[in-house]
């Protein structure tokens, strides 16, 4: 699975740092750092709804607050 | 100049702008066919004639406007410099070194006379002093003894200007400035002196219309302007957001902050420091490029690290293959460097601030009408990058955040003849210091031939775009590139 972060100027004020640190760390708390490719990319052109995140194609709006359910819910539970 | 021309702080810079601006119109509105064909109609846009403004004639000045209209669409392409000396333009200076001025008051004590070496000094029927050219020497002694400072160096503006002693005049004719590929950095320290605007910066702006273009609005790959920190002295009729704003207008479909890459490499250059034990920085290309034909002993001191701008779009295209990258910035070196194989993979082209304006008013962007939009990626340390001390500075804070094991012992060098002075002591093993900030242009990048204005630069204000950076520590600022 591949989720990117949008780390554009936007996004990055809206706290895409603190949904990247969080998601390294459910990432490595839950082992799936060999199924789960996570990276960067500076604007998505959806700055509107930052912070903008991408599984595999689908796009999604996260804030750090909705970070942990966004995980569940997107992650977790697609693989 | 008018209103326009009030962006730039010479009229040079002014006409060099209005042909750069005639040439993208028609890049971004016709093909290459349609710009061979206009090299006419641009040269009666910018000298409109029918009386000569500069020149002795309409058709010089015309003539002249072609070779800036060749060098705005690239220039000499079997010269790998990327600055060039327009040779029709350059001979208007006069033979340059020391020359005896109506002050001369045809003494008695002569000791001008006495001091020279080379029995150059020769005397009028009023006693004035005369200098035989074919036997003087260029000493300065006859000028250090005159009490009536009456003999002066007369030296072509970019000669003085030149600190690498690149320039010569050519042994013809026509005496025109020539430039030694083996000593110039590419800095362009000549270029905003020389007062007839007879050396150029190479532009690329062709290529980056093209990349413009063949996106077809981002569609077919992202075009990336990564812009460096200096942006933030220059455009100082809007407001930054403004310019972002206008940067997307043109059509690229997103704007980084180089200074990012600064935070990646003051992050990576303290651990080489600490690894190593000396180190020179490498993120100014014209001090790179000078260590490599000046002191070529010392290469192996140099920071293994990409520059910022590197650094940053090594990070995009790595994610991204196929995105196409442009660096704007106030530097004429940088155009030098991707020529380098591994910095040319990873940016495509490169804009100074002056081709910048020229782009937005060539699609006819007012700035001032704009909506704000938001850049904002580095760190404090990152944004600092663009005076003189601050890569010293961030390499400090590197130290401290990852609490490496050295003494640092930084020389913060400010313009090339500091550099040429830490690089000397440096190569005979008496710097007392472990680490070289080299910047080429005296203030750090803000000083860049390449700025749309070159008055003094209040470094202060540079530290106060810093502080504006959300993020504060430049280990915060890169962990979401991890």
């Amino acid at each position: 699975m591949k989720v990117t972060v949008c780390i554009g100027s936007s996004c990055h004020l809206k706290g895409s740092r603190q949904i990247v640190e969080r998601l390294q760390a459910l990432i490595a708390d839950n082992d799936l750092k060999d199924q789960v490719e996570l990276s960067g990319k500076f604007c998505m052109g959806n700055c509107q709804n930052g912070v903008s995140v991408t599984v595999n194609d689908a796009l999604f709006s996260v804030s750090p607050e909705t970070v942990d359910d966004f995980f569940k819910t997107n992650i977790l539970a697609a693989l | 100049m008018g209103k326009e021309g009030r962006k730039f702080d010479t009229k040079i810079q002014y006409l060099k702008y209005k042909v750069l601006r005639e040439v993208a119109r028609i890049a971004f509105e016709g093909d290459e066919f349609q710009l061979a064909n206009s090299f006419n109609d641009i040269a009666k846009v910018v000298a409109p004639g029918p009386k000569a403004t500069m020149r002795c004639c309409i058709y010089k000045e015309r003539a002249i406007i072609a070779e800036r209209i060749k060098l705005a669409c690239g220039g000499d392409k079997s010269n790998p410099n990327v600055i060039e000396v327009i040779e029709i333009a350059c001979d208007e200076c006069p033979a340059s070194g020391y020359q005896v001025s109506h002050d001369c008051r045809g003494c008695i004590a002569h000791r001008c006379e006495d001091v020279c070496k080379k029995d150059a000094i020769t005397f009028d029927e009023n006693q004035k002093a005369h200098i035989d050219k074919t036997k003087c020497v260029d000493c300065g002694a006859c000028a250090k003894v005159c009490p009536y400072s009456a003999i002066s160096n007369y030296k072509r503006p970019c000669e003085k200007a030149c600190k690498v002693k690149a320039i010569s005049m050519k042994n013809d004719e026509m005496r025109a400035a020539h430039i030694n590929n083996d000593k110039c950095i590419s800095c362009g320290a000549c270029e905003y002196m020389c007062p007839f605007g007879a050396i150029v910066d190479k532009s690329y702006i062709l290529d980056v219309i093209s990349i413009l273009k063949k996106s077809e609005q981002n569609k077919k790959y992202k075009t990336y302007a990564v812009v460096a920190p200096s942006i933030s002295s220059q455009f100082t009729y809007a407001k930054l957001g403004q310019v972002v704003s206008a940067i997307k207008r043109l059509g690229f479909s997103s704007v980084v902050e180089a200074a990012l890459g600064a935070d990646i490499v003051s992050y990576y250059e303290a651990q080489e420091l600490a690894e190593k034990g000396f180190l020179t920085s490498s993120c100014c290309p014209a001090f790179v490029d000078y260590i490599h034909k000046s002191f070529p002993q010392l290469m192996d001191k140099i920071s293994h690290n990409l520059s910022p701008m590197a650094a940053i779009a090594k990070y995009i295209k790595d994610q991204e293959p196929d995105a196409k990258i442009v660096f704007i910035g106030p530097c004429t070196a940088k155009k030098k460097e991707i020529q380098q194989e591994r910095v040319g993979k990873v940016i495509d082209s490169v804009l100074t601030f002056e081709e910048l304006q020229a782009l937005f008013d060539s699609r006819d962007i007012d700035l001032s009408e704009l909506p704000e939009d938001v850049l904002d990626n580095a760190s404090y340390f990152g944004r600092i990058f663009a005076r003189s001390g601050g890569l010293t500075d961030a390499v400090a804070q590197s130290v401290k955040e990852q609490n490496l094991d050295i003494d640092y012992k930084p020389i913060a060098c400010d313009g090339i003849e500091e550099c040429r002075l830490a690089l000397l002591k440096a190569s005979k093993g008496v710097l007392p210091n472990n680490f070289i900030e080299g910047m080429a242009c005296v203030g750090g990048c803000i000083g860049g031939a390449g700025c749309l204005t070159h008055e003094a630069r209040d470094k202060s204000e540079v530290d106060k775009y810093g502080r504006e950076a959300m993020e504060k520590t430049i280990t915060d600022a890169i962990s979401i590139l991890k």
